[in-house]
């Protein structure tokens, strides 16, 4: 499909799902898809460095913990309001990731993976350490909320999700998305080509982080309470790595479909309990084993024959 | 100052070796200057220096006056230094002009559209080296030459003043090495600088307007394209003697069964038909060419016999059905290709993919076939230790082919082992084939289309092309009757 009508197609899949309260769905369903949409956000963020750069983030959930603990700790012990903590916390999540990426980046081999998977399990560890100001595995409550409402709330996530999907897959079929895939793909004649690959590496690492950090910082403030349960555990970074793989490597729009049949898929089957996320780690073994595209593979992904 | 690219002292160590030690020499604006020498000399590190993939570890590169060592790549690019890598490194997931479009690209975070002006430089580029025919398709479907071409018009994209070409006859055919000369030719015109690798020696003396040969990292010549060629070194490290012509008589054991026979067996790729009922036949102990221009289905048929591609038709080897069997299995029963991939394990050493090699053997059994292998080709006994991914191109593709011997195969097929060989390693394989002919019982199959190579060391030939046997005959009769296009 040519890049315009995948656009617009998304762009009318996005219009249809913000009129879904109007249809008569209930909170309960808004509230499972809202998660899944702070979900689909953390999967795009991953698939713009890894589909697009080449760069394996084992460690998503360090962007997004960051992002959330800098905006849960300024809510909670400075009252510092919303509008201020999600911009502040999305910042903060540049910044460590930058800190991490910089040295990162510029070895070669498996290394970059490495440093964000350990990354993952500090960050956990300094939360756990410093239990009595960070709250520890029991989490920190938070004084604000983004809404009441259940609509609201869902209202905002689809917004994210809608932003951040149309701007990072336009970016990822522009001139700087076909740079950063030479960069990840052979980075030795990217650079023969006079392009700058750590820069454009670290572009796009910035951009994964700083859309993780939103996300993440939103995220808490619909839950109302911060742990490392719900943003950092390596078991969120893995549900992330998933959904992108399932939607579709370098699709970017397929990494929010993953994220919303994971999530869904997972509550529909909670009635069946532990077998649940078994059932669905098995689908979605058997969607990577079979159709290694995706589930958007085939509609957006061009690929030589 | 005329020369635009001048290197100096130029001198890069790898652990315990010295690839290139102390090189000194300078390109003038509309100049060719040829770089020859042995596999493994140097050559494609000295254009690694240049262009700032590899960091001198001493020496000055000036571009344009300007000195470049140290820098990093991209800037160097920037400066005007364009590189055709010696193996074709497409971005697969792109069409052919996006890949031109990617070299006209600014080196820009913000600049986010391309705009009509780059799209219109793109098919002009492509259709100076004869790409607009393809610019639609991706780079796997592509011949070989075409896919060399883009490469050279991904590198001159943004106009290089200093052009460096690394192996770009490898693999072409006479026809397309005359093309791909004219289009270096017209660099010249422009006012570039070029300096050009091949061992293509005839290809490389047409072309040049000086050579400069290296052996062991250092400078063994340097003048005319004439003088260098008569050069005592030169012509003991690199150029050696004639390739040695058939010493035994044909061997066809006619009615006996044959140990490979191909039935009019059919490949297809989507729509397109690479090969259309081919059939050959091969008894045991002969040699036997397959010849064809590129594109014409040579690996197809190697690897429908090797089991890696699905076919119409039937193959059996050595009396049995080949159908269904899987591909290690089939190498398992002594069918064994060296492919024109290579597929070698780049992080493992060179002794460690001969030894891969020669799992099923004895411990001493292995030895043995190592230290001859060693032998035959002995620099790489001197690399052993070293990772396959950092050998030379030459290097590699010896490694390929002497850890297929490795595996004692009592068919071997060959897919272009003459690919980026220097003339002397020719004459090399050349011996060691005819050794392997008079001494064992091993049936060969090769594949080539540098013909001069190929009917030597051929009881028979076979031509293949537009995925059809065209022609099959003896060596004697080939030039009369089928040369025409391949010679
Ligand atoms: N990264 C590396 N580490 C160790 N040795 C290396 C490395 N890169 C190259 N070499 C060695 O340096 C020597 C020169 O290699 P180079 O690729 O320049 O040869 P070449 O002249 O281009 O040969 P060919 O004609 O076979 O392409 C080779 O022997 C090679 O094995
Ligand atoms: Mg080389």
């Amino acid at each position: 499909m040519r890049t315009r009508n995948i656009f617009l197609s998304a762009l009318g899949v996005a219009v249809l799902m913000a009129l879904l309260p109007f249809l008569g769905v209930g909170g309960y369903v808004l509230g499972l898809l809202t998660s899944a949409f702070y979900f689909g956000v953390f999967a795009m963020g991953w698939d713009l460095l890894f589909g697009f750069a080449g760069e394996v983030n084992f460690g998503p959930s360090f962007l997004i913990g960051v992002g959330a603990y800098t905006a849960g700790l300024l809510n909670h012990y400075a009252h510092w309001p919303i509008v201020a903590c999600v911009p502040l916390g999305a910042l903060a999540a540049v910044v460590a990731g930058l800190l991490l990426a910089v040295p990162a980046l510029r070895l070669s081999g498996p290394y970059f993976g490495l440093v964000t998977l350990v990354a993952v399990l500090l960050l956990q560890n300094v939360i756990v350490i410093f239990a009595g100001f960070t709250g520890g595995e029991i989490g920190l409550d938070l004084p604000d909320v983004l809404a009441i409402s259940s609509r609201v709330n869902y209202w905002y996530a689809l917004g994210l999700a809608t932003v951040v999907g149309l701007a990072l897959f336009a970016l990822s079929r522009s001139a700087v998305g076909l740079i950063l895939q030479a960069s990840g793909q052979d980075a030795v004649e990217a650079a023969a080509l006079g392009f700058n690959v750590v820069r454009h590496k670290l572009a796009a690492f910035c951009i994964s982080a700083l859309v993780s950090g939103l996300a993440g910082a939103m995220l808490i403030f619909y839950l109302g309470t911060v742990s490392t349960d719900s943003v950092v555990d390596i078991a969120i970074g893995v549900q992330v790595i998933i959904a992108a793989v399932l939607g579709g490597r370098r699709t970017i729009l397929g990494a929010a479909v993953g994220a919303v049949f994971l999530i869904v898929a997972g509550e529909l089957l909670r009635p069946v309990g532990q077998l649940s996320s078994f059932i669905v780690s098995a689908v979605a073994l058997l969607v990577i084993l079979f159709f290694p595209g995706g589930l958007l593979g085939r509609v957006i992904v061009r690929e030589g024959a | 100052m005329s020369a635009l690219l001048e290197v100096e002292g130029l001198t890069k160590r790898f652990g315990g070796l010295v690839a290139v030690k102390d090189i000194s020499f300078a390109v003038g604006a509309g100049e060719i200057v040829g770089l020859i020498g042995p596999n493994g000399s140097g050559k494609s590190t000295v254009m690694k220096l240049v262009m700032g993939i590899e960091k001198p570890n001493a020496g000055s590169v000036r571009i344009q006056g300007a000195d470049v060592a140290g820098w990093p790549t991209h800037r160097i690019a920037r400066a005007g230094v364009g590189l055709v890598f010696q193996h074709s490194r497409p971005l697969h997931r792109q069409t052919v002009l996006e890949n031109i479009m990617l070299a006209l690209l600014p080196d820009s975070l913000v600049r986010l559209r391309a705009g009509h002006e780059v799209e219109r430089r793109a098919r002009e580029i492509a259709g100076r080296v004869g790409l607009e025919r393809v610019l639609d398709r991706f780079p796997a479907t592509l011949p070989f030459a075409d896919l060399r071409r883009m490469e050279l018009a991904r590198a001159v994209a943004r106009d290089p003043k200093v052009v460096l070409v690394d192996e770009p006859f490898a693999g072409l055919t006479a026809a397309e090495v005359a093309d791909f000369s004219a289009l270096i030719r017209t660099f010249r015109e422009a006012g570039h600088a070029v300096l050009l690798v091949d061992h293509n020696v005839k290809g490389v003396a047409a072309l040049v307007d000086r050579i400069f040969a290296m052996y062991l990292g250092e400078r063994v010549a340097e003048g005319s394209a004439e003088e260098v060629m008569r050069d005592e070194t030169v012509r003991r490290v690199y150029l050696g003697g004639e390739i040695a012509h058939a010493t035994r008589p044909a061997r066809e054991a006619a009615g006996a069964a044959p140990l490979l026979d191909v039935q009019n067996v059919s490949v297809f790729y989507g729509k397109a038909q690479a090969l259309e009922g081919v059939s050959l036949r091969i008894n045991k102990g002969e040699f036997v060419s397959v010849v064809g221009l590129n594109g014409a289905g040579k690996t197809t048929l190697f690897n429908a016999i090797s089991g890696l591609v699905p076919y119409q038709g039937s193959i059996s080897f050595a009396g049995q059905t080949l159908a269904r069997r899987s591909a290690a299995t089939i190498a398992r029963q002594g069918l064994v290709q060296c492919p024109e991939s290579r597929e070698l394990f780049g992080e493992m050493t060179v002794r460690e993919n001969l030894e891969l090699g020669g799992q099923h053997q004895s411990a001493q059994a292995m030895a043995e076939r190592r230290d001859w292998l060693y032998g035959l080709f002995p620099i790489l006994r001197e690399r052993q230790g070293q990772a396959a991914r950092t050998l030379s191109g030459g290097e590699q593709q010896m490694l390929a082919i002497a850890r297929a011997l490795m595996m004692r195969p009592s068919l071997l097929i060959l897919d272009e082992p003459t690919l980026g060989l220097a003339p002397v390693i020719l004459e090399l394989l050349s011996r060691a084939l005819e050794t392997l002919r008079n001494s064992t019982d091993i049936t060969v199959l090769l594949g080539e289309q540098n013909v001069t190579f190929a009917l030597p060391h051929a009881d028979r030939v076979y031509v293949l092309e537009h995925a059809r046997i065209a022609w099959e005959g003896t060596p004697e009769r080939f030039a009369a009757e089928a040369g025409a296009g391949l010679l």
